[in-house]
């Protein structure tokens, strides 16, 4: 399991990806992505895809509600980072 | 006999629609063939050079123009929220400056003895609207309303009259016909309306978004998608042309090429248009009965210098001589009395120094079909004229030289789109969800009910997203 930290940048480097003309210095962990970069449900279906491609996580559909948040993903994903 | 290559997923056609599914399936880790039948990308939003090399290797008139392109409609500033345009590029992981857009000046739309401009900020076109319509400027504020809070993203099925919801709400038939005749050149498949969804749909893109174009026109975003294509590993085969679908029960098995090559691929995605992708599965398709009946001629006229602004500041005219406008196939090889006039010189920074206006009319495709190589000249050589004779009404004022013109017609349009009667804007019958009688097989591009640019990019994306991603169905 990786760090917290750890774990948050890995988040960080793929909304980078998915949104790269926004700024995610100021994105704040305890408010909704949806909302602070305007991302709908084909960005989360993109987040969804690189975590597979890049740590071979899985996420099942009904649990898309618990990345909701920058913090909310941290917490959901810290145990399936190996 | 060779084995047949065996594919996750074949998509048909290079235009817009099927390079963005194409390079969705790819980021999704599917191995893809994108099928062209030409050997360029673009489908009708393509580009060709006239002009040739001489004895010596010199160029000699060489220029590339674009086909389809007046303007990227939905035009967005980079960061914008809720736009088309930034979703798109968000999920083909474009960069907005990638794009290089530059903005309209403004455009008009001239309904006989009224004029109305708009340009990107939606504010002037309301005060022009007040400034023309007093008495109408509530129910026009109350039709804003209507689009601001309407849901475009709901499937509808049953046709509902856009020109009909208009007259209710406006109350006034001349500014009925210029809200609606942008919307209607610019993306309908019915005859003198337009779906009430749709009309929604184009009223934000052209007048609440509005128009660029990328410097260089279309082939600086077909560059950027061919980069895109290459980084997904996606095979973008041309000559590829398909000569039918195979199947066996309710699934699409192998895709036969023209050229003898037969492959094979789990899912098919198909730009071809509806009916034209039935006919390539040897069947006619029950639901489609209509093909659409909008075809167009082309005109581009190359001048010496770029217009004068103070001749001509317009990027776009939407122009009808009379008091209603009619979009509708004319008895004629082409309805001369309205046009959309575009002065690509009026883009911000247009990067050519000499230049170019392109005429559209409204073209009858059948009559251009039975004419022979003589004919076909003739016709065009006239269409040429009554072109000009238009451009003169438009801007009296205009003295360049004329150095070079060209037009491309229905038949054109047949042979770069391979939609049947050269149908810009496809069948009357959209299929939504993209789905078809075989569970393996989705219909992508014009008949999902996309329009435009971004329309069609948007297109390929969803219904790659929706059938192709295998994503949160497994634990």
């Amino acid at each position: 399991m990786l760090e917290t930290e750890q774990v948050k940048k890995e988040i960080i480097n793929i909304i980078a990806d998915i949104a790269p003309d926004e700024n995610l210095d100021s994105l704040d962990g305890a408010k909704s992505l949806r909302d602070q970069l305007d991302l709908d449900s084909m960005d989360f279906l993109d987040i969804v895809m690189e975590l597979r491609k890049r740590h071979q996580i899985e996420v099942p559909q009904e649990d898309y509600p618990k990345l909701a948040t920058l913090d909310g993903c941290v917490e959901y994903l810290s145990p399936k980072f190996q | 006999m060779a084995m047949p290559k065996k594919y996750d997923a074949i998509v048909i056609g290079a235009g817009m629609s099927g390079m963005a599914c194409a390079i969705r399936l790819g980021m999704f880790g599917k191995k893809v063939a994108l099928l062209e039948k030409h050997s360029i990308p673009g489908g009708l939003n393509s580009y060709y050079q006239r002009g040739k090399i001489d004895q010596d290797g010199k160029r000699v008139g060489v220029r590339k123009f674009d086909v389809g392109l007046h303007a990227l409609t939905n035009f967005a500033r980079k960061n914008s929220k809720k736009n088309p345009l930034i979703k798109v590029l968000r999920q083909l992981r474009i960069p907005y400056d990638d794009l290089k857009l530059k903005e309209q000046s403004e455009s008009r739309i001239q309904v006989g003895d009224i004029g109305v401009n708009f340009s990107n900020n939606f504010d002037y076109f309301v005060q022009q609207i007040e400034k023309s319509f007093p008495e109408n400027f509530s129910h026009f504020q109350k039709l804003v309303e209507f689009i601001n809070t309407y849901d475009d993203n709901q499937i509808t099925t049953e046709f509902v009259s856009g020109r009909e919801f208009l007259e209710r709400t406006l109350q006034n038939s001349r500014l009925v016909e210029i809200v609606l005749f942008p919307t209607l050149i610019y993306g309908s498949s019915w005859e003198n309306d337009v779906d009430l969804r749709q009309f929604v749909i184009l009223f934000k893109s052209i007048y609440m978004e509005g128009f660029a174009r990328p410097y260089g026109g279309v082939r600086t975003l077909i560059e950027v998608l061919e980069n895109k294509i290459q980084e997904n590993n996606v095979d973008l085969l041309y000559r590829s042309s398909v000569k039918k679908i195979v199947a066996h029960e309710n699934q699409a098995t192998e895709v036969h090429l023209e050229n003898g090559e037969v492959l094979r691929a789990d899912q098919i995605y198909s730009s071809a248009g509806l009916a034209e992708t039935y006919s390539l599965l040897g069947k006619k398709d029950l639901k489609q009965k209509v093909i659409g009946n909008l075809s167009f001629v082309e005109l581009l006229f190359v001048y010496d210098k770029n217009i004068d602004p103070n001749v001509c500041d317009k990027t776009i005219i939407f122009y009808n001589e009379t008091e209603s406008y009619e979009y509708k196939k004319p008895d004629d090889y082409v309805d001369t009395r309205s046009a959309v006039v575009c002065f690509t010189d009026n883009y911000r920074e247009y990067e050519s120094d000499e230049g170019l206006i392109r005429i559209t009319f409204i073209a009858n495709y059948e009559k251009w079909k039975t004419l022979n190589q003589d004919e076909y000249k003739t016709i065009k050589e006239k269409t040429k004229k009554s072109a000009l004779e238009l451009i003169k009404k438009v801007v009296p004022q205009d003295d360049r030289t004329l150095k070079y013109w060209d037009a491309f017609t229905p038949r054109t349009i047949e042979k770069y789109t391979s939609h049947f009667k050269g149908a810009v804007y496809g069948a009357t019958q959209k299929i939504a969800d993209g789905k078809t009688s075989l569970k393996n097989l989705f219909v992508i591009g014009t008949d999902q009910g996309f329009l435009g640019i971004v329309g069609s990019l948007l297109s390929g994306i969803s219904v790659a997203n929706m059938y192709g991603s295998n994503l949160g169905d497994r634990s």
